[in-house]
C-alpha cells in the first residue's frame, strides 16, 4: 500500500442547465514515501481537480483519497499546498506567514521562528524575513509559499502550477531550486503541471492524463540523476514521447494542425 | 544672469503653486479675506442687519468669552461623551452582529430584511421617538447615536466578512486552523480594512446624530450651545461653536486615520 493513494477516484460537477460535467474518472494512483509525482495534462482535464479532492476541499463523487492508510475527509496540516497563485497572508511578514503552522499547533514564539527561519533560508529569502508581501516579486512569494507549507512539516506537499504565473526565467531557476530543497527535505509530493519540460526535470514518475473526462493515459518513470539537463538523449527522447501523448489530447482542429507532424502517430 | 533670476523666480512661483500645504493655507486666507470683505461691504452700504452678520473678529471675540467663562470646556466635554460612548457603543453592537451574520447564513437570513427596511429611513426621523422612548435627559442621546453609527459600521463589516479570499481560508484550512482560529486570524484580519471603513463613516454619521440631538433637546454640549446662543443673537458664538463641531470631527477622524494607517500597514499603497 502506498503512502499516498488515490483509489477509482471520480469527480462530477452539477452545473445549472444540461449534464453534470464529469471532470475526473477512474484516477488511481499510488505514490511511494519521499516519492515526486508529477501530474501532466491539457488545460481542463481535472488535474486541479485531482489535486482539490486529494487535498480535501473538494469531495469525489466515488473513490477515496488515503494518506497512511488515513481517509481524507477534509483539509488537514498533514497535506500542504501550494497554490498557483501564492495565497499569502497579506497581513503577516514573510516569517510570521511562513510561521503560521506552528502557530495554529500552539508552538511557543521563539521555537517557531527558529523553525521557520531553517526554511526562510532553504528557500533563499533569508534577509527578507521582515517583510511583507507586497513588497516580494511573483518569484519571492512563491518561495515563501513553499516554505510555509514545508514548515508545517506535512506528510505530502501537494503543488498546483505554482510556477504557472512565473517568467520563463524565474520559472527555471525555481524548478532548480525545488530540485535542491526536494533533495533537502525528501518530502512526497505531487506537482501538477501542463509543462512537459518541467514535468520531467522534477518529477520521479509523469502521470500523463486524458482531456475530459481526466484519466490516467500513461505513467513515464523518469531515472534520469538530478540535477537533470534538458538537452540530455534520453531527456530529449522522453520528451518527444510525452509531447506526442498530449498531442493526441488536444481538441480536434487544434490538434490537427499543431500535430501536422505526427499525423502517422494518430490512430 | 538675467536667465539666472528668471530661474529664480520661477522656481519660486512654482514652489508655492506645487507644495501642497501653501495652497491650502493660501486657500484658508482667501476664505477669511472675503468674509472679512463681505462685513466691510455691510458696514459700508449696509444691505443687511450688522447684528445678524458674524464677523472673524467677533468669533475670536466669542470663543475667548466662551473660554473665560468656563463654559466651552464643559460643552466640549459633554458632546465628546456622548458621541465617544455613542459611537462605541453602536460600532460595537455593529461588528459583532456583522460578524455572525457575515459568517453564519442562517443569522443573515433573520438580521438583513428588517435592517434592510431601517436602512433607506433617514435616522433624523427616529429621532423624536427617541426622546419619548429614552427622555431628553443623556440615554436618548447616547441611544440614538448609537443607533445611528450601526448602520455603516454593520453594512461594511458584513462584507468584509463574507468577502474574505476562498484562496486564503483554503490556505489557513491544509496549514490546519480550526474554525475558531479561522474566524480570528484569517476571516477578521482579511475584513479589517472594510471594518475600519465603515467605523469612518459610522463615526461621521455619529457627530451628524449628536449634533442633531443637542440642537432639539438639551440642556448642554456644542449644539445646545448653538441653539442657546440664536436665543440671545450672539451670531458669533453660533459660528465658533460650528467651527468648534467641525474641528472636533477633523481630529477624531484624523485619530482615526492614523490608527487606520498603523493598523493596515500590511496594505499595497496606491500607486500615485
Ligand atoms: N466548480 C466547478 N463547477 C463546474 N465545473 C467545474 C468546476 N471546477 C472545475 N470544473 C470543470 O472540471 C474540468 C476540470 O477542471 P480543472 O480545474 O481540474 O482542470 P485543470 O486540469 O486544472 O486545468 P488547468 O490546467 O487549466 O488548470 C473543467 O472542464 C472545468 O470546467
Ligand atoms: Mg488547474
Amino acid at each position: 500500500m502506498g503512502y499516498l493513494e488515490a483509489a477509482g477516484v471520480r469527480k462530477t460537477f452539477e452545473v445549472e442547465e444540461g449534464e453534470p460535467t464529469v471532470a475526473v474518472e477512474e484516477f488511481t494512483l499510488s505514490m511511494a514515501e519521499g516519492e515526486f509525482v508529477a501530474l501532466l495534462g491539457p488545460s481542463g482535464c481535472g488535474k486541479s481537480t485531482v489535486l482539490n479532492i486529494m487535498a480535501g476541499f473538494l469531495r469525489p463523487s466515488a473513490g477515496h483519497v488515503l494518506v497512511e492508510g488515513q481517509r481524507v475527509t477534509a483539509p488537514g496540516s498533514d497535506r500542504g499546498v501550494v497554490f498557483q497563485e501564492h495565497a499569502l497572508f497579506p497581513w503577516m511578514r514573510v516569517l510570521d506567514n511562513v510561521t503560521f503552522g506552528p502557530r495554529l499547533r500552539g508552538v511557543p514564539r521563539r521555537e517557531r521562528l527558529e523553525m521557520g527561519q531553517r526554511f526562510v533560508d532553504l528557500v533563499g529569502l533569508t534577509g527578507f524575513e521582515r517583510h511583507w508581501p507586497r513588497q516580494l516579486s511573483g518569484g519571492m512569494k512563491q518561495r515563501v509559499a513553499i516554505a510555509r507549507a514545508l514548515t508545517n512539516d506535512p506528510k505530502v506537499l501537494l503543488m498546483d502550477e505554482p510556477f504557472g504565473a512565473l517568467d520563463a526565467q524565474n520559472r527555471r531557476m525555481m524548478q532548480d531550486e525545488l530540485v535542491k530543497i526536494w533533495a533537502a527535505t525528501k518530502k512526497t509530493c505531487l506537482f501538477v503541471t501542463h509543462s512537459i519540460e518541467e514535468a520531467l526535470l522534477l518529477a520521479d514518475r509523469v502521470v500523463t492524463m486524458t482531456a475530459r473526462p481526466g484519466r490516467i493515459k500513461a505513467v513515464h518513470e523518469v531515472s534520469l540523476a538530478r540535477p537533470r539537463d534538458d538537452a540530455a538523449p534520453a531527456f530529449v527522447t522522453l520528451k518527444r514521447e510525452l509531447a506526442d501523448l498530449l498531442q493526441q489530447e488536444l481538441p480536434e482542429e487544434a490538434g490537427r494542425v499543431a500535430g501536422a507532424e505526427s499525423r502517422g502517430k494518430r490512430p | 544672469m538675467a536667465t539666472d533670476t528668471m530661474v529664480m523666480v520661477s522656481h519660486r512661483a512654482g514652489r508655492l503653486g506645487r507644495s501642497p500645504w501653501a495652497r491650502r493655507a493660501l486657500s484658508l486666507i482667501g476664505v477669511l479675506a472675503v468674509w472679512q470683505l463681505i462685513v466691510w461691504a455691510n458696514e459700508a452700504v449696509g444691505f443687511m442687519n450688522p447684528a445678524l452678520l458674524p464677523t472673524p473678529a467677533g468669533v475670536v471675540r466669542g470663543a475667548s468669552e466662551q473660554v473665560a467663562e468656563g463654559i466651552l470646556y464643559l460643552d466640549v466635554l459633554y458632546s465628546l461623551y456622548r458621541v465617544v460612548l455613542g459611537f462605541l457603543l453602536g460600532a460595537a453592537v455593529a461588528v459583532v452582529l456583522g460578524c455572525s451574520a457575515g459568517s453564519v447564513r442562517l443569522i443573515e437570513d433573520f438580521l438583513d430584511p428588517p435592517l434592510e427596511m431601517l436602512r433607506p429611513i433617514p435616522p433624523l426621523a427616529w429621532l423624536p421617538l427617541f426622546i419619548f422612548w429614552f427622555g431628553i435627559g443623556e440615554p436618548s442621546k447616547i441611544y440614538f447615536t448609537a443607533f445611528v453609527a450601526f448602520f455603516p459600521v454593520y453594512v461594511n463589516t458584513i462584507e468584509g466578512v463574507k468577502f474574505t479570499d476562498p484562496l486564503l481560508r483554503r490556505a489557513a484550512l491544509s496549514l490546519g486552523a480550526t474554525s475558531g482560529q479561522m474566524f480570528r486570524l484569517v476571516t477578521l484580519q482579511a475584513a479589517l480594512p472594510q471594518i475600519i471603513t465603515g467605523l469612518r463613516l459610522g463615526f461621521g454619521m455619529a457627530f451628524l446624530a449628536l449634533v442633531a440631538t443637542e440642537l432639539i433637546a438639551s440642556n448642554a454640549g456644542l449644539g445646545y450651545r448653538i441653539m442657546e446662543s440664536r436665543n440671545y443673537f450672539k451670531v458669533d458664538w453660533m459660528v465658533f461653536g460650528a467651527l468648534m463641531i467641525g474641528l472636533i470631527g477633523f481630529t477624531i477622524g484624523s485619530l482615526i486615520r492614523a490608527g487606520e494607517a498603523r493598523l493596515l500597514r500590511w496594505r499595497p499603497r496606491d500607486e500615485k
